[in-house]
């Protein structure tokens, strides 16, 4: 990862709902190939602050790029540069596996061989060429999350967004699914990722907390312990969180 | 008598095509608190479905409180509190008017019931005239246990009612949980979080229809086979490629800053080979101990398990 090539950079963004600061004066950088776990209590200003960065949502005020895009000016080169993938928003149920592929495929841009090609290698790599004419609402929940996630990057996006992408799924699929977040990002995709499992706050790179709006804590999780004097992830996340004062 | 108690229940839909529930056995005590563990499709909302006499069950018998679901169910109707996983509440109904409204269905008034939602309610009360459907999410939640609670009902039913929750808010909830088990009210929780687990005073582990495990999580980690073995080195990933190469090893999964091992064959020098074998990687910091088994080590055991004997056909 060195030298570090800055792929998300941060500064002083804000944004305000009429009196209400949902994210407050956030400044950060994520480097390239980089796991970024975005960890923070309900209501912190995660979704918001993720919105800024997929170009969803105009900041109120503040600087920020994206794969090298600016969130105010270009929202659409941004969407073009980045994947993104939810537990409630990922795949069409009633399209086929195969159908799925060539819609978001095409969606990013894809088309020809190109498409053809990464269709062909996604298939293989997830085992899923026997199953491709199903239809996705028969799949089960795990074999969605994955074919999801492959999807999101079919485009070899700079960053993929993943939020909560592994809610629900039995322990082992959950494994699986980081072993696809590690290949992505040894390819040099930057994963953003959001989670509500302590024990994948470990498998980051580095974290950050947000409460109330503002990022609390941001470093390796070694150090995050470290600095806590805490044993666990878990204890870092409920002694910041604790001293939030907004009640949602 | 048990207070809920299943009987061979199974269900199936799509004309049998899909299969939800196989031959479910399992009693909870009155007053106790119980918990179902699993992911999601595993079965537990049929399950819950069935005991709220809301699904027939395709064969079994259930009863809840003493009362038949198929024959009894609106005996049990009046005795339950059933807070589903998705909320359920009516959304253009303010905080309060909901709660009044529950109250007048079941006969009561929020009154006469108000102590037992009280530490909770006061969290809410500040919006009680807001429409239930613009509530955050942890309010919902709130409001949705009040709601089901309001009557002051033998038993309660919460499936999953910690999914998507920050970690501090569920440490809240499981508290709220231990105060109404104090009331003597029964509980059945769901839950795919496996560190919840230990909250519970019992617990069935439940994976593609099937329950592979029932006991206290104290029971369900002893009988867990292998002595289990915790690894880390500086570079975790690469450490798990490695790991995954050797022919020593039954099984290796990644927990948090440590991996958990286990060997094909244990011995007192296992970790000592182990450590020998990786020494051409040349891993800095590695460090390997032996710990005692999660729940989680125990659901992953059991589901390869029950994956072999799927594939055996048996």
């Amino acid at each position: 990862m060195s030298p570090k090539e800055t792929v998300i950079s941060v500064q002083h963004l804000t944004k305000k709902f009429g009196d209400f600061f949902a994210v407050y004066n956030i400044s950060f950088e994520v480097y390239k190939g980089e796991i970024f776990g975005f960890l923070g209590a309900n209501g912190a200003g995660k979704t918001t602050a993720i919105r800024m960065l997929c170009g969803l949502s105009v900041p109120t005020s503040g600087v920020a790029q994206v794969a090298g895009f600016d969130v105010y000016k270009d929202t659409e080169k941004i969407k073009a540069n980045i994947g993104y993938m939810s537990q409630k928003f990922s795949l069409y149920e009633d399209l086929t596996v195969l159908e799925n592929i060539r819609f978001f495929g095409g969606i990013y841009g894809l088309s020809g061989k190109k498409l053809q090609a990464q269709t062909t290698n996604l298939l293989e790599k997830l085992a899923l060429a026997p199953h491709k004419n199903k239809l996705v609402a028969s799949l089960p929940l795990g074999w969605k999350q994955k074919l999801a996630f492959s999807i999101a990057i079919i485009h070899e996006p700079v960053i993929v967004f993943l939020d909560e992408p592994t809610g629900g799924v039995d322990p082992i699929t959950r494994r699986q699914f980081w072993d696809l977040i590690y290949e992505a990002a040894d390819r040099g995709i930057t994963v953003f990722v959001t989670t509500h499992y302590m024990d994948e706050a470990e498998y980051c790179h580095r974290v950050s907390m947000m409460v109330d709006g503002k990022i609390a804590a941001l470093d390796t999780p070694a150090h995050l312990k470290n600095q806590y004097k805490v044993a666990s992830m878990d204890d870092v996340f409920y002694q910041l969180a604790r001293a939030a004062q907004r009640t949602e | 008598m048990p207070d809920v108690s299943l009987e061979n229940i199974s269900k199936t839909y799509n004309k049998g095509k899909t299969i939800a529930l196989r031959d479910i056995s399992f009693s909870i005590e009155k007053g106790e608190l119980f918990g179902l563990i699993g992911p999601d499709g595993a079965g537990k909302t049929s399950l819950f479905r069935i005991l709220t006499t809301l699904l027939l069950p395709d064969a079994g018998k259930a009863t809840v409180n003493g009362y038949d679901v198929v024959q009894q169910y609106r005996e049990i109707r009046k005795r339950v509190g059933y807070m589903p996983g998705k909320f359920s509440l009516y959304q253009d109904l303010s905080v309060e008017e909901n709660l009044n409204f529950f109250a007048t269905v079941f006969n009561t008034t929020v009154k006469e019931n108000y102590n037992l939602i009280q530490d909770i309610y006061v969290q809410i009360a500040p919006f009680k005239n807001r429409p239930a459907g613009k509530l955050s999410g942890g309010m919902k939640q709130k409001l949705a246990l009040c709601c089901a609670l309001i009557h002051r009902p033998e038993v309660l039913f919460l499936d999953e009612p910690t999914t998507g929750v920050d970690t501090v808010s569920r440490k809240d909830f499981w508290q709220m949980l231990q105060k109404l088990k104090a009331e003597g009210i029964t509980i059945l929780v769901s839950t795919p979080y496996m560190d919840e687990a230990s909250l519970c005073e019992r617990i069935a582990l439940i994976q593609n229809g099937s329950i592979m495990s029932i006991d206290t999580p104290q029971q369900i980690i002893q009988m867990y086979p292998d002595p289990l073995f915790a690894i880390r080195a500086e570079n975790m990933s690469t450490l798990l490629a490695d790991l995954r190469q050797l022919q020593l090893l039954k099984s290796v999964y990644s927990f948090g800053d440590y991996h958990h091992i286990t060997f094909v064959q244990n011995q007192e020098n296992s970790p000592q080979e182990l450590v020998q074998q990786l020494a051409q990687a040349q891993h800095l910091q590695l460090e390997i101990k032996p710990i005692t088994p999660g729940i989680e080590d125990c659901f992953i055991y059991l589901m390869t398990q029950q994956n072999e004997s799927q594939r055996n056909g048996n």
